[in-house]
C-alpha cells in the first residue's frame, strides 16, 4: 500500500474493546487521533517527544507512547485508553490505589501513569521498590515527587491485580 | 505539532522484496522502523523528509535466533524483544544492559536494533555493546545483500556506509564465549536520558593474559567506535598487573568529544578514563573470581 | 456534629475519580465549535528594531485572521500587559527587548496550514547590542529597562552593619549563583477565547490553564477597555503550574481574546512543549555576595549581602519576588547587624516570573551554603553553628519583625537530623569514605522558614473576599476564586467548612473558578490558599450558619440531614443568602513599605531537611540516598495531601539543585525539549519522609494552619550541596545546579 502526499488511509482499530474505523492521515501521531478522529481525550501531550510519557497507551498489550506512533502503524491494532481501564463503574485496582493514596495531584500525567502502572503489574506480579520505579521511569510527574505513586502500585499489587490479567 | 502531516506520503511494502522495490525505483523514501527516533523531529517540523517507508510488515525482520556460533537478529527485533531473550540475556549481557539503559518501558517496546544502528546517532544505545562483541551487519538492495563488520558501518556524524538503495536487515554477533562483560551509560539521568558516555568491553582472559579485548565507545566522537589505541595497551597484559595508567592515556587518543548540550568535552573525557579505569579494576576482580 | 471529615483527617480528594479516569477536561481537550487556531510568530532576536514583516508568497493569507500592534493601536485598546509597572507589550511595538517576544498573532481553522504560516512570516530586525549579563545591566552603560535597569531596589538594615566587622574573630565571604529554573508543568500553557455581543456591549469570556482568575481578568479589561461584567475568566482543569501560570496565562489569553475579537469566532491558542519552555516565565536567576562575621563562639554579628534577580525584559512580578527574597535572605538566625540590599536587574531577556518560593529559595540558598562554608572555616560543626545562632522567641528578624511564638528552632533541627539518622551516618560515612572505593557518602542539612501570605500590606491591598452561600440541594456553596491544580484546594476547603459547620463532606460544594461566580478571594499564589483564603471560608461558612440560625432556618444541635433541610428551605424562602467574608489585616501587625521594616508576614512556616548522597566519583553523579522533610505548619488539614506537596516541593527543590539546567544562546533558552532539560524519573528521586509539627498554630489560619505550599522549595538545594560538602570535604560548591560537570571542575579547582 502506498499513499500519495494529501492522502488519507482508513485506520481500523479496536480501542477499548470497540471496534472503530477512521480516515486519517498515515503520518498523523496516534496520539491525535485518538484524541480528535476517536473522541477519547484522555490520553494527553505533555512533550511531542516521547520523554515524559502522559500519552501511554497499551498497543498490542504493550505500553507505548502513543505521540511516537504514526497512525499507519496502528493499523489493526487493539488500544487500550485510560478511558477504557474501569469497568463501568468498577475501578481497575491501580485507580482505586490511586485515588486511596493520592497518586495524583493535577492529573496531567495521571493517565499514562495509570496504564504504565496497570502494564507493569500485569507482567510482574510482585514487583518491589526498584522494579516499580523502573517501570514507572518513563512517566514524568511534577506534582508528587512519585512517593504516592510508588506507594499505590505497591498497594495495587498487594490488592492483586492478578498476574497476566491484561487491562 | 509541526510537522506537515496532510504532506506526507508513505508506503508500507508486505515484503522485504517489495520494500527494496521501492527503494530502488524512486529513492528519496525514509525507512521507518519502531520511530522512536525519527517521530521526535518530525513531529517538531526539523526532519525534511515527507515520505515514509514503514518497515511494519516486514516480519521475516523480526526475532532474534541463535544460529551456528552466533545469535542473529532482525533488524526490527525490539529493545523489549533483546530484553526478555533469555539466550541474549546468557550470551550477550552488554545488548541487554544497553536495551535495559534505554529510555523505559514504552521506548522499548517500539524501539527496534536496525534503527537504532541506522539512525547513526553517536549517543545511541547498543552500538558500544556491539563494537566490544564484534558484529556484523547486512545490508540488502535488489543488488544483493553484504555483510560487513560493523565497526565499518559509520562513516562520519550521522553517515553510514547504506546506499540509497539498501536496508539494514540483520545483526549478527558471534558468541562471545566465556569472558568478561563490561558495560556503563552514564546519562544525564537514571531513565530516559541521552547517553554522555558509554563504554562497553569484552575481554577473554586465558592463563592469566588478556588474549582478546574490544572496547565500544559511545557519545565520545562523531560516531560510535572502538577505542583502538586504549585495547592495544591492554591487549596480551597480565590481568594481575593491567596497565590502569596506560589505557586510560591511550583512551584519550581513541576520544574526539565536544561540548554539547548536554556535557563537556572536558566531562566526557575525564568519565571515559575513570569507567575504563573501572572496568580494568572489575576485569582484574573478575580474574580472581573466576580462579 | 461530625467531624469525621473535617481538620485534621485525610479525606480522599474529591476532584480525584476524574483524574483517575480520563474524565478531566483541560483546555487541549475542549474547544467551542466553530473556533480557530490562534499561534504566534516570535522575535528572532534578543534586541533589536523592528524593520518589517515579510509574508512569503504562496500562502492564502487573505484567510487568516491577523493581528499586529498597531491593530490595537487602530481600536484604542491598550497594548500593555497590566502588572505592577505596566511595560510590557501584548506585541512587540517597533523594539524588541527579548528573544521570542511576541510579535504578530495568526489564526486559522486548519491546524496544519497555521503552522506552515507561522514559519512563513519572517520578523526583519536590525539587532541591536543585547544586554544579557548582570554586571553590564548594573554598570548600565545601555538603557534595558525600569530605572538605571533597575525593576526595583530594597534595602533593609538593622542595627550598625557597618561597624561590626572590625571587632568580628571571624569574617567569610562568598558569591553564589542559582540558575533559572523552567516550572514544567506536564500540561503546557493554553487558552481559549470567544466574544459574543451582549445587552451592554461586546463580552468577552476566557478559559484555560491558569492559577489566577481575577488577574487574567484584570488584564483583558485594561486591554480593552471593558467593564468588568463584561470580562468572564473561567479556570479549567489545570495540570500543574507552580507559579509558572500566575502571570503569563493573561497575555496568552490578551492574544487569544485578540483573535477572536477580530475574527468574530472563537480561538484557541495551545503552546507546545517547544514554545512553553522557550517563552514562557522562569525562576529568577540570582546572585549574591554574602559576607558575615562571627564573634569567637561562632555566633553572627553581622550579615550583609548583595542580591541580585536577573529580571528579564519587563518588570512582571520581579519586584515582588525580590521583597521576598530580600525578606528570607538572613534566615532563620538572629544577627544583630544587618544589611541587605537587593535589585531586581533588567535584561534582554524573556521576563522571569513565580515559581514556587518566588525569591526565597534563591536567598536562603545563599545563606545556607554561607553557614556550611562559614562552619568549615571557624571550625565548627554545621549543625553546632546553626544551633548557636537559631532565632528564638523575642529574637527579631532582619526586618525587626518579633518572634513571638514559642520558637524551638534547634528542637526541629535535632528531630529531622534524628529522622535521618544524621550523627550515626556522620560517623559510618567518615569510615567508610576514608576506606577507598568510588563511592563517598555525606550528610547535609538545611534550617529555613517560609512567610505565609503577601508580603506586608500585599494582603491589605488584595483585600480578598469569599463567599458561601445556600443550594436549592440543601448543600452550601463555597465561592472563592482559588484555583485547584493539583494541591487539593476542594478538598481542604471543604474539609475546613465540614469542620466549622460540623457537616459531613458531601454537603458541602465548592463552585468553580469563575469570575462570573465568584467573588476575587486573590491570586492562588504565595502559601496563602488555606492560611488566608481558608480563613475567609470559613468565616464566611460561619456566618451563614449564623443567618440561617436568626432565619429560623436551622436550631441547635443539628445533624447533616438537618443541616441540609434547613439550608433547602432558606433557599427555598431566600434564595442563596450569600454571606461574605473580606480579610481585615490582624490586629498588631506593622509594615514600612518605604524602609521594608515590621512585620513582613503574619507568620512564617519553619522546617529543617536533612539528607544523604552518595557521589559517585567515577561520574561525578550525585545519588540522593534519603531524605528527611520536618516542618512546622500550624496545623495540618489534610495530612495526605499535606505530604504530597512536601514531597513534590523537595522534588522540585532537588531538581534545581542537581539536575535543571537552562542553557541559554544570545539571551534564547536553546535546551528547550524534555529531552534536554532534566528533570528527576521516578528512578532518579528516593522515598522522601514528611514529618509535621503542630506545636505554633497560626492565630489566622483555619485550625491554626500556617501556609506550606513553597516551603519545600527552600531546604532541598543547600541540604544537598552541604552533604556533597561532608562527602567530599570541598567547600567551594556555591552555584546551581551542581551538575556533575561542574562538580568535577570543583574537584579539579578545590576552591575552599
Amino acid at each position: 500500500m502506498t499513499t500519495q502526499p494529501g492522502g488519507k488511509i482508513l485506520l481500523s482499530v479496536t480501542v477499548n474493546g470497540c471496534e472503530r474505523a477512521v480516515e486519517v492521515y498515515p503520518m498523523a501521531r496516534l496520539l491525535d487521533v485518538l484524541r480528535e478522529e476517536l473522541g477519547l481525550p484522555g490520553t494527553k501531550e505533555g512533550c511531542g517527544e516521547g520523554e515524559c510519557g502522559a500519552c501511554s497507551v497499551l498497543m498490542d498489550g504493550r505500553l507505548v507512547n502513543s505521540c511516537l506512533v504514526p497512525a499507519v502503524q496502528a493499523q489493526g491494532a487493539d488500544l487500550t485508553t485510560i478511558e477504557g481501564l474501569a469497568q463501568g463503574d468498577r475501578l481497575h485496582p491501580v485507580q482505586a490505589a490511586f485515588l486511596a493514596h493520592n497518586g495524583a495531584q493535577c492529573g496531567f500525567c495521571t493517565p499514562g501513569m495509570v496504564l504504565a502502572a496497570a502494564d507493569l503489574l500485569a507482567r510482574c506480579d510482585r514487583p518491589g521498590e526498584a522494579d516499580i520505579r523502573a517501570g514507572l521511569a518513563g512517566n514524568i510527574c511534577r506534582c508528587t515527587g512519585y512517593v504516592r505513586i510508588v506507594d499505590a502500585v505497591r498497594m495495587a499489587a498487594e490488592a492483586g491485580a492478578e498476574p497476566g490479567e491484561r487491562p | 505539532m509541526r510537522a506537515d502531516v496532510p504532506a506526507c506520503a508513505v508506503a508500507v511494502p508486505r515484503s522485504l522484496r517489495e520494500a527494496l522495490e521501492l527503494l530502488a525505483e524512486a529513492p528519496g523514501w525514509r525507512p521507518l522502523a519502531g520511530g522512536t527516533d525519527l517521530m521526535v523531529p518530525f513531529a517538531a517540523g526539523r526532519l525534511g523528509d515527507t515520505r515514509f517507508l514503514s518497515l511494519q510488515r516486514l516480519d521475516e525482520l523480526r526475532g532474534q535466533a541463535v544460529t551456528a556460533g552466533a545469535i542473529t537478529f532482525g533488524a526490527l527485533a525490539t529493545f523489549t524483544d533483546l530484553l526478555r531473550d533469555p539466550a541474549v540475556g546468557r550470551h550477550l549481557p552488554n545488548l541487554v544492559r544497553s536495551a535495559r539503559a534505554t529510555g523505559a518501558v514504552a521506548i522499548q517496546n517500539r524501539a527496534t536494533l536496525g534503527g537504532n544502528l541506522a539512525n547513526a546517532s553517536p549517543a545511541a544505545d547498543t552500538p558500544p555493546a556491539l563494537l566490544a562483541y564484534g558484529a556484523e551487519v547486512e545490508l540488502c538492495s535488489l543488488r544483493g545483500a553484504r555483510w560487513l563488520p560493523y565497526a565499518d558501518f559509520h562513516t562520519g556524524y550521522k553517515r553510514t556506509t547504506l546506499a540509497a538503495d539498501e536496508l539494514l536487515t540483520r545483526v549478527r554477533v558471534p558468541l562471545p564465549g566465556p569472558g568478561f562483560h563490561f558495560y556503563r551509560k552514564v546519562g544525564t539521568r537514571a531513565a530516559q536520558a541521552v547517553s554522555k558516555v558509554c563504554l562497553a568491553a569484552f575481554a577473554r582472559v586465558e592463563d592469566g593474559f588478556v588474549r582478546e579485548f574490544r572496547v565500544g565507545l559511545g557519545s565520545v566522537a562523531p560516531i560510535p567506535l572502538r577505542a583502538l589505541q586504549a585495547e592495544a595497551a591492554v591487549l596480551g597484559q597480565p590481568v594481575a598487573a593491567l596497565p590502569r595508567r596506560a589505557a586510560r592515556e591511550a583512551l584519550m587518543a581513541d576520544l574526539s568529544p565536544i561540548d554539547d548540550l548536554r556535557s563537556t568535552a572536558h566531562y566526557r573525557r575525564e568519565v571515559a578514563g575513570n569507567v575504563l579505569t573501572q572496568a580494568l579494576g572489575e576485569l582484574a576482580a573478575y580474574l580472581n573470581i573466576v580462579l | 456534629m461530625g467531624t469525621a471529615e473535617g481538620i485534621g483527617i485525610s479525606v480522599a480528594r474529591r476532584e480525584g475519580r476524574a483524574k483517575l479516569t480520563g474524565a478531566s477536561r483541560y483546555v487541549a481537550d475542549e474547544g467551542w465549535p466553530g473556533g480557530l487556531w490562534g499561534a504566534t510568530v516570535r522575535a528572532p532576536v534578543a534586541h533589536g528594531r523592528i524593520l518589517g514583516l515579510r509574508f512569503e508568497p504562496g500562502l492564502p493569507w487573505e484567510e487568516f485572521t491577523i493581528v499586529a500592534a498597531a491593530d490595537l493601536a487602530a481600536m484604542g485598546w491598550r497594548n500593555r500587559v497590566e502588572s505592577i509597572e505596566p511595560d510590557q507589550p501584548f506585541l512587540a511595538e517597533g523594539v524588541i527587548n527579548h528573544a521570542e517576544e511576541p510579535v504578530l498573532l495568526l489564526a486559522h481553522a486548519d491546524r496544519h496550514l497555521l503552522e506552515r504560516a507561522r514559519r512563513a512570516v519572517t520578523v526583519e530586525v536590525e539587532p541591536l547590542p543585547a544586554v544579557l549579563d548582570l554586571d553590564e545591566a548594573l554598570a548600565c552603560a545601555q538603557a534595558v529597562g525600569g530605572r538605571r535597569n533597575l525593576f526595583k531596589e530594597i534595602l533593609i538594615e538593622r542595627g550598625d552593619p557597618d561597624g561590626a566587622w572590625a571587632g568580628a574573630a571571624w569574617v567569610v565571604a562568598g558569591e553564589y549563583r542559582t540558575g533559572a529554573q523552567e516550572q514544567l508543568y506536564i500540561e503546557t500553557n493554553g487558552m481559549s477565547a470567544r466574544v459574543d455581543p451582549g445587552e451592554h456591549g461586546p463580552e468577552l469570556t476566557v478559559r484555560g490553564s491558569l492559577q489566577c482568575p481575577y488577574y487574567v481578568h484584570a488584564a483583558l479589561a485594561r486591554l480593552f477597555g471593558l467593564p468588568g461584567e463584561a470580562v468572564r475568566v473561567i479556570q479549567m482543569e489545570t495540570g500543574g503550574a507552580f507559579g509558572g501560570k500566575e502571570d503569563y496565562p493573561s497575555i496568552i489569553a490578551g492574544h487569544a481574546a485578540l483573535l477572536a475579537w477580530k475574527a468574530g469566532r472563537p480561538v484557541t491558542i495551545l503552546y507546545d512543549r517547544e514554545e512553553d519552555m522557550a517563552c514562557t516565565t522562569k525562576r529568577h536567576p540570582s546572585r549574591s555576595r554574602l559576607r558575615t562575621a562571627f564573634d569567637a563562639e561562632g555566633r553572627l554579628l553581622a550579615m550583609e549581602t548583595d542580591f541580585l534577580l536577573d529580571a528579564g525584559a519587563y518588570t512582571t512580578l520581579s519586584p515582588v519576588v525580590l521583597s521576598r527574597g530580600a525578606i528570607h535572605a538572613l534566615g532563620p538566625y538572629r544577627c544583630p547587624h544587618v544589611r541587605i540590599h537587593a535589585r531586581a536587574v533588567a535584561t534582554h531577556t524573556p521576563p522571569n516570573g513565580a515559581f514556587r518560593g518566588f525569591g526565597a529559595p534563591q536567598s536562603l540558598f545563599a545563606m545556607e551554603r554561607h553557614m556550611d562554608r562559614s562552619a568549615a572555616r571557624i571550625g565548627l560543626d554545621p549543625v553546632e553553628l546553626r544551633r548557636r545562632n537559631l532565632l528564638r522567641r523575642g529574637d527579631r528578624m532582619a526586618t525587626g519583625q518579633l518572634v513571638d511564638e514559642d520558637l524551638d528552632l534547634a528542637g526541629l533541627m535535632d528531630r529531622a537530623l534524628a529522622d535521618l539518622g544524621y550523627a550515626d551516618k556522620r560517623a559510618e560515612y567518615a569510615r567508610a569514605n576514608a576506606g577507598g572505593g568510588p563511592l563517598k557518602r555525606g550528610v547535609g542539612l538545611a534550617v529555613f522558614m517560609h512567610g505565609c501570605g503577601f508580603t506586608g500590606s500585599g494582603e491589605t491591598h488584595l483585600a480578598s473576599v469569599t463567599g458561601v452561600e445556600a443550594q436549592a440541594d440543601g448543600r452550601v456553596g463555597v465561592l472563592a476564586a482559588s484555583t485547584e491544580m493539583g494541591q487539593g484546594k476542594e478538598t481542604v476547603f471543604t474539609q475546613i467548612v465540614s469542620e466549622a459547620l460540623g457537616i459531613p463532606n458531601d454537603l458541602v460544594a465548592i463552585a468553580p473558578a469563575d469570575t462570573r461566580r465568584v467573588p476575587n478571594s486573590g491570586p492562588t499564589v504565595a502559601s496563602r490558599s488555606t492560611m488566608v483564603v481558608g480563613r475567609l471560608v470559613q468565616d464566611a461558612a460561619l456566618a451563614l450558619k449564623q443567618a440561617l440560625l436568626q432565619g429560623q432556618f436551622l436550631r441547635e444541635p443539628y445533624d447533616g440531614e438537618g443541616f441540609r433541610a434547613a439550608v433547602r428551605a432558606a433557599h427555598a424562602a431566600r434564595g442563596p443568602m450569600t454571606c461574605y467574608a473580606e480579610y481585615q489585616r490582624p490586629a498588631g501587625l506593622v509594615w514600612d513599605d518605604v524602609h521594608y521594616r515590621g512585620d513582613a508576614y503574619p507568620t512564617f512556616s519553619w522546617a529543617c531537611y536533612a539528607v544523604a548522597v552518595a557521589v559517585d566519583t567515577v561520574t561525578w553523579e550525585v545519588q540522593v540516598e534519603d531524605f528527611v522533610a520536618r516542618q512546622e505548619v500550624g496545623r495540618v488539614i489534610n495530612p495526605i495531601l499535606a505530604a504530597g506537596q512536601i514531597e513534590g516541593g523537595v522534588a522540585q527543590g532537588l531538581g534545581w539543585a542537581l539536575w535543571e539546567k537552562v542553557e541559554t544562546v544570545q539571551g534564547r533558552m536553546v535546551n528547550n525539549q524534555m529531552t534536554n532539560y532534566i528533570v528527576a524519573t521516578a528512578m532518579d528521586l528516593p522515598r522522601i519522609r514528611v514529618f509535621f509539627e503542630e506545636n505554633l498554630p497560626s492565630a489566622m489560619g483555619p485550625g491554626g494552619a500556617k501556609g506550606l505550599g513553597e516551603l519545600p522549595m527552600d531546604g532541598p538545594a543547600p541540604a544537598v550541596l552541604g552533604a556533597v560538602q561532608d562527602a567530599l570535604g570541598l567547600c567551594g560548591l556555591r552555584e546551581l545546579p551542581l551538575t556533575p560537570e561542574r562538580l568535577l571542575a570543583a574537584v579539579e579547582e578545590g576552591a575552599p
